[in-house]
Order: C-alpha cells, then sequence, then structure tokens
C-alpha cells in the first residue's frame, strides 16, 4: 500500500505541477511538460498494478474465507475488516485515474500544439525555409476539462493534496506551493 | 588536484545585496562562456545581459593583478517579447553564448533567448578622427562657403571604448525552446537546437536556415522524448551530437543525408532494472553534451552522474563519476521542490584529463580521469576569500561520522546551484556562476595543464 500511496502522491504533485506551469512566463516549457506526463503516467500504471495485486489478494482471502465459517468470528473479523477498508479506497482513487485518463489528450505535450493527426502540415516534413511556413504553431483552442460528477471525487483530490502539503519538505527551498495547487484543483 | 590545488579566487560581484537574501532575478547568471584564446569571458543572465570580462595582461611589476579578469562590456542583448499569435511571453534569459573564432581585431559571440539567436560584434575604438572639412567639431555639416582651404583629418588617441553592435539576428526559426547553439569548425554555420528540431545556419544568412534534425512526431500525443542539447565536433564538419530526454546521445553525419533524423551511432546505456523508480526517466535525462577538445570524447552530465564515451563504443560510456549520488534516496523531495528538474552543465580542461560539473550547496565538483581522485569545492563568499586557497568540502549522509568542516546532506541549501561552468581552453582557470555571482578561480602553482 506504501507503494500505491507513494504513487497517487506522485501523481497529484504532477499535475499540480503541470497546471501552474501553464501560469509560468516563456510559456508551457515541453520537456518539462513531458517529463511530468511520463511520471505521472508510470505513477498511474503502478499504482494501478498495486491496486490489482490487493484485488486479487482480498478476493482470495475472501474465497478462502468462506469454507471457514467455523473458524470463530474474532479470528476472521479483523482480516475482513481489513481487507473491506481499501475499498473505499479503491473508489476515491478511481476518481483520480479516471480524472488522469481525460486529461491526458490535454497534457500528452502540455502544449498547445494540436494533436490532430491529420494536419497536413506535417505530413511530409521537409525541410522548411522558415518555421512560418508551418501551420502547427497556429493556437487552437481545446475544450476545457469537462466537469467531474459530483463533489465527493473534489474532496478526495484535495484530501490528498493535504497529504502532500503535510508530508513533503525535509529539504530547504521555496514553499510548497499548497495554495496555487488548490485554487487549481478547485477550478476545474 | 584535490588537495594540491592551490586556486586563488577572484570575486565578481554583479549585483548581490550584501545585507538580504534578496536577489534580483534578472540578475541571475544563465550561462558562462570563454572564448578561443581564454582572453574573454562572458556571462548572460535572465534579464537578458550580456556581460563580458576581459584578462588584464600579465604584469611582472604587480604580479597578484596578473591574469585578473576585468568587466569589459556590458550591453543588453534580448529583450522580452510577446508572440501575438499563442499569447506567450518570450523570456530575454540569454539560454547560451558562444564566441566565434577570432579572425580580425574585432570579436564575435552568438547570443540566443528561447526563439532568437543574434551575432554580436565587440570592436574596440580607442582613436578618433578630427579636423574634418565639411562637418565641424561638433558635428553639424559646415557652410561651404566658409571652407577656405583643405585638410586631411587625422586620427587622434582618445579613451578606450568598448563598441558592442547587433550584427546579425536570426529569428522566427524555432517553434520550441532554444537549448544550444554551436558554431561550427568550418567558420561558416552554425547549428541551433530546441526541444525537437536541429536547424542549420550560415552566419551571413538571416532569411533562411536548414531543419538538419525533426523528431516531432506526427501526433504531438506520441511523443517521448526531446532534445536536450546538440554540439558540433570541433574539428569534423559534418559531424554533430544530441542528447536527448531519454538519456540517449546521436552522433550524425551531415554527409549521409539532408534529413539527420537517422543517427549515425546512438549512445545508450542500458537502464540497470534495479535501480529503477518512479523518477528514473527524469534523472536520466541528459542535460548537457560536450564533446571533448580532442574530439575523441564525448561528456554528458545527467541529474546524478557525469559520463564520459568514447565515440568508437556506443554500448556504454568508458567512465561514470558519482556528481551526488547521496541524492539519490531523496529523489522524491527533489522531485516535489522541482530541484529534480534543474540542468546541470558540465566541461572539459584543455588537456581533456579532468571534468568538472556543479552540484548544490555551491559546491562544484572536479574529477581527473587519469588519477582517478576527485574533490568538491564550494563558490561562497564566506568560504573563499579572495586570494585564500579554496578548502576541499565533503558531503556526508545524515547521521554518519562528521569530521570537522563536513556538511550532512540535509544541511544543504538546494537553492544554491551551479548549474553554469566553463574552463579555459588551456590554462587551469574556471569561471563558476552561483546564482547571480561568478567566480573565478584560477591554479597559481600549476598554471601548466597537467
Amino acid at each position: 500500500m506504501e507503494v500505491s500511496a507513494e504513487a497517487k502522491r506522485i501523481m497529484v504533485v504532477a499535475l499540480g505541477k503541470l497546471y501552474s506551469s501553464r501560469l509560468q512566463r516563456g510559456g508551457l516549457r515541453l520537456h518539462r511538460s513531458l517529463l511530468l506526463t511520463r511520471v505521472m503516467k508510470s505513477a498511474r500504471d503502478i499504482y494501478h498494478a498495486a491496486l490489482a495485486t490487493t484485488d486479487v489478494a482480498a478476493s482470495e482471502c475472501e474465497r478462502r474465507r468462506t469454507p471457514e465459517t467455523t473458524a470463530g468470528p474474532d479470528g476472521g473479523k479483523p482480516e475482513l475488516e481489513a481487507f473491506r477498508s481499501p475499498a473505499p479506497g479503491t473508489e476515491e482513487v478511481a476518481g483520480a485515474p479516471a480524472e488522469l485518463r481525460r486529461l491526458r489528450p490535454r497534457s500528452g505535450a502540455g502544449n498547445k500544439e494540436n494533436l490532430n493527426p491529420n494536419d497536413p502540415g506535417q505530413q511530409s516534413r521537409k525541410r522548411r525555409a522558415k518555421a512560418a511556413a508551418e501551420p502547427d504553431f497556429l493556437p487552437r483552442k481545446k475544450a476545457k476539462l469537462e466537469q467531474r460528477p459530483g463533489p465527493p471525487q473534489q474532496l478526495v483530490v484535495t484530501s490528498a493534496l493535504m497529504d502532500y502539503v503535510h508530508c513533503g519538505g525535509e529539504l530547504v527551498t521555496h514553499p510548497a506551493p499548497a495554495m496555487p495547487l488548490q485554487r487549481a484543483v478547485a477550478a476545474c | 588536484m584535490g588537495e594540491d590545488t592551490d586556486a586563488t579566487s577572484t570575486l565578481k560581484n554583479l549585483g548581490f545585496l550584501p545585507d538580504h537574501n534578496y536577489v534580483t532575478e534578472a540578475d541571475i547568471i544563465s550561462t558562462v562562456e570563454f572564448n578561443h584564446t581564454g582572453e574573454l569571458l562572458a556571462t548572460g543572465d535572465k534579464g537578458g545581459r550580456v556581460v563580458i570580462f576581459q584578462r588584464e595582461p600579465e604584469s611582472k611589476t604587480e604580479p597578484f593583478s596578473q591574469g585578473e579578469y576585468n568587466v569589459y562590456s556590458t550591453f543588453q542583448s534580448h529583450e522580452p517579447e510577446f508572440d501575438y499569435l499563442k499569447s506567450l511571453e518570450i523570456e530575454e534569459k540569454i539560454n547560451k553564448i558562444r564566441w566565434l573564432p577570432q579572425q580580425n581585431a574585432a570579436h564575435f559571440l552568438l547570443s540566443t533567448n528561447d526563439k532568437t539567436i543574434k551575432l554580436w560584434k565587440v570592436s574596440e575604438r580607442d582613436k578618433c578622427p578630427e579636423g574634418y572639412n565639411l562637418k565641424d567639431e561638433e558635428g553639424h555639416i559646415k557652410d561651404i562657403s566658409t571652407v577656405t582651404s583643405l585638410q586631411v583629418p587625422v586620427l587622434r588617441p582618445t579613451d578606450l571604448m568598448v563598441e558592442v553592435s547587433p550584427r546579425r539576428v536570426f529569428a522566427n526559426a524555432h517553434t520550441y525552446h532554444v537549448n544550444s547553439i554551436s558554431v561550427n569548425s568550418d567558420y561558416e554555420t552554425y547549428m541551433s537546437a530546441d526541444d525537437l528540431r536541429v536547424n542549420l545556419w550560415h552566419l551571413d544568412i538571416t532569411d533562411r536556415s536548414f531543419n538538419i534534425v525533426d523528431i516531432k512526431p506526427a501526433n504531438m500525443e506520441d511523443l517521448t522524448e526531446v532534445i536536450t542539447a546538440a554540439e558540433f565536433h570541433p574539428h569534423h564538419c559534418n559531424l554533430f551530437v544530441y542528447s536527448s530526454s531519454k538519456g540517449t546521445l546521436r552522433l550524425c553525419d551531415m554527409r549521409e543525408a539532408a534529413l539527420c533524423d537517422k543517427h549515425s551511432k546512438l549512445f545508450e546505456e542500458p537502464e540497470d532494472p534495479s535501480a529503477r523508480s518512479f523518477f528514473s526517466e527524469i534523472i536520466s535525462s541528459v542535460s548537457d553534451v560536450k564533446f571533448s577538445h580532442s574530439g575523441r570524447y564525448l561528456l554528458t552530465r545527467d541529474y546524478l552522474t557525469a559520463k564520459v564515451w568514447d565515440l568508437n563504443m556506443e554500448n556504454k560510456p568508458l567512465e561514470t563519476y558519482q556528481v551526488h549520488d547521496y541524492l539519490r534516496s531523496k529523489l522524491c523531495s527533489l522531485y516535489e521542490n522541482d530541484c529534480i528538474f534543474d540542468k546541470f552543465e558540465c566541461a572539459w580542461n584543455g588537456s581533456d584529463s579532468v571534468i568538472m560539473t556543479g552540484a548544490y550547496n555551491n559546491f562544484f565538483r572536479m574529477f581527473d580521469r587519469n588519477t582517478k581522485r576527485d574533490v568538491t569545492l564550494e563558490a561562497s563568499r564566506e568560504s573563499s576569500k579572495p586570494r585564500a586557497v579554496l578548502k576541499p568540502r565533503r558531503v556526508c549522509a545524515a547521521g554518519g561520522k562528521r569530521r570537522k568542516d563536513d556538511i550532512s546532506v540535509d544541511s544543504l541549501d538546494f537553492t544554491k546551484k551551479i548549474l553554469h561552468t566553463a574552463w579555459h581552453p588551456t590554462e587551469n582557470i574556471i569561471a563558476i556562476a552561483a546564482t547571480n555571482n561568478l567566480y573565478i578561480f584560477q591554479d597559481k602553482l600549476n598554471s601548466d595543464m597537467h
């Protein structure tokens, strides 16, 4: 569970950094956005993998438990409860990856470059005399993030952010940007 | 190396307020570069300014002032701009400066911000013509009727003036942020690299450039790596190398094809599966690549290590140097405070026997490739008075046995980072940029290269 908690924290931090990088002077930095996106994706994959193993372990445990009805309520109960407690957790976190999945098309490169594979300007990669001849720098208006259904998921992400705010920062640095993160999340 | 180094320091103050910790952001040095003789040293800062230092000629009468660098010229290279099409501000920060080899009395350098490269001419004027026939002393045109005799204007010596003028502006060729420029050994062309493309320019032609590398995928969602640095080979004008965010290096030969997407050689070290973590990819991104002076080796820097590669061996580096391995267990915190994205540069000494790179807490490290000795030194006012010998520093693990003057990992100041360093092309003189201060260290005992 430690791995999945860390994975969740890393995802949330990556999201915060991607959001705040939009406000940065000089525009989105492609390299940084790419690294953040890849870290986020790998954290998400590891998180899902960790969830899958706990689910499998939970279902195996329950299967083993049903023939042992005579084993005694005290022995059985605490374990059952222990395995049930991740269940609300899985719902919570299912919200976060779902949000990430919707975010993916936007944050693929973290910039305003068009994501249209049919752009004729990109098909033939001939040497160009001037970058002005390329159409790809024209801004494309992308729709804002879809509204996430219901407040509970918003609360969850904020609680994860509070974890991040409290746990981070062993090293001497500029203050952690807790405020902008919460504002950014609330703005969705 | 090590305790044998007798390095004296010369501090150049570029705007540090001694009573406050506050640093003007515009004064933060963003690039440092010696010219080909080492006589001139240029720095660029976040405010778009370039400051050039010149080395004083050695004087036998005043031994202590020999070889010191003093300000030669200061000028505003780039201004903040606004891209109206994308509604983006273009920072004026100077990303790189590269000197052209000197061909006449004037000096030329290229400076670049995120989008535009400029060629600057730096020349001296120490004479002024006097005695014009058609102009008076103030420069006003004389009334012809008052001219009754002719004289030959003469050049009279005046105070030395250093004039800087922009000779070329190479603009509108980069969609992404320019991270490198490199002058070719043919002295006619140079290249500029951004995140996805490398362009080849002729120094005299500003309205067009050739695109020689393009790694932009058809669909940006498929983007997996970006170009992080690029450099021409020091002797072979057809060869250049570029590094990627995935830790690979690609050597390209411009004779093979007009578009060098296909590399001639790919330098990549297989990943160690036991060291895999969330941050493996970030720390393997190459932040700087430099050819050795000989052209035989490549020096790369990623977040935790510096590596020397042999051009003849692609499957692994020749040497790997741990710059600050004690940070490996702190990667999560460094990710949260953004330090993991810091881009450190690296440098060779003139004989390619020593490599140097920066670290945190104003520390910088030098590794001797022959003796395998290394040293950690600090660039700070407190620890190095002018002309004092630098004392080697040591970082110990938290809670470990501490000697006097050791510093614990947890006490390191991560806001004090040395990202930019430069080594004189022939002598043991180094320039270290520590935020907004420039330190110049000279090795007095061993002035010749070892």
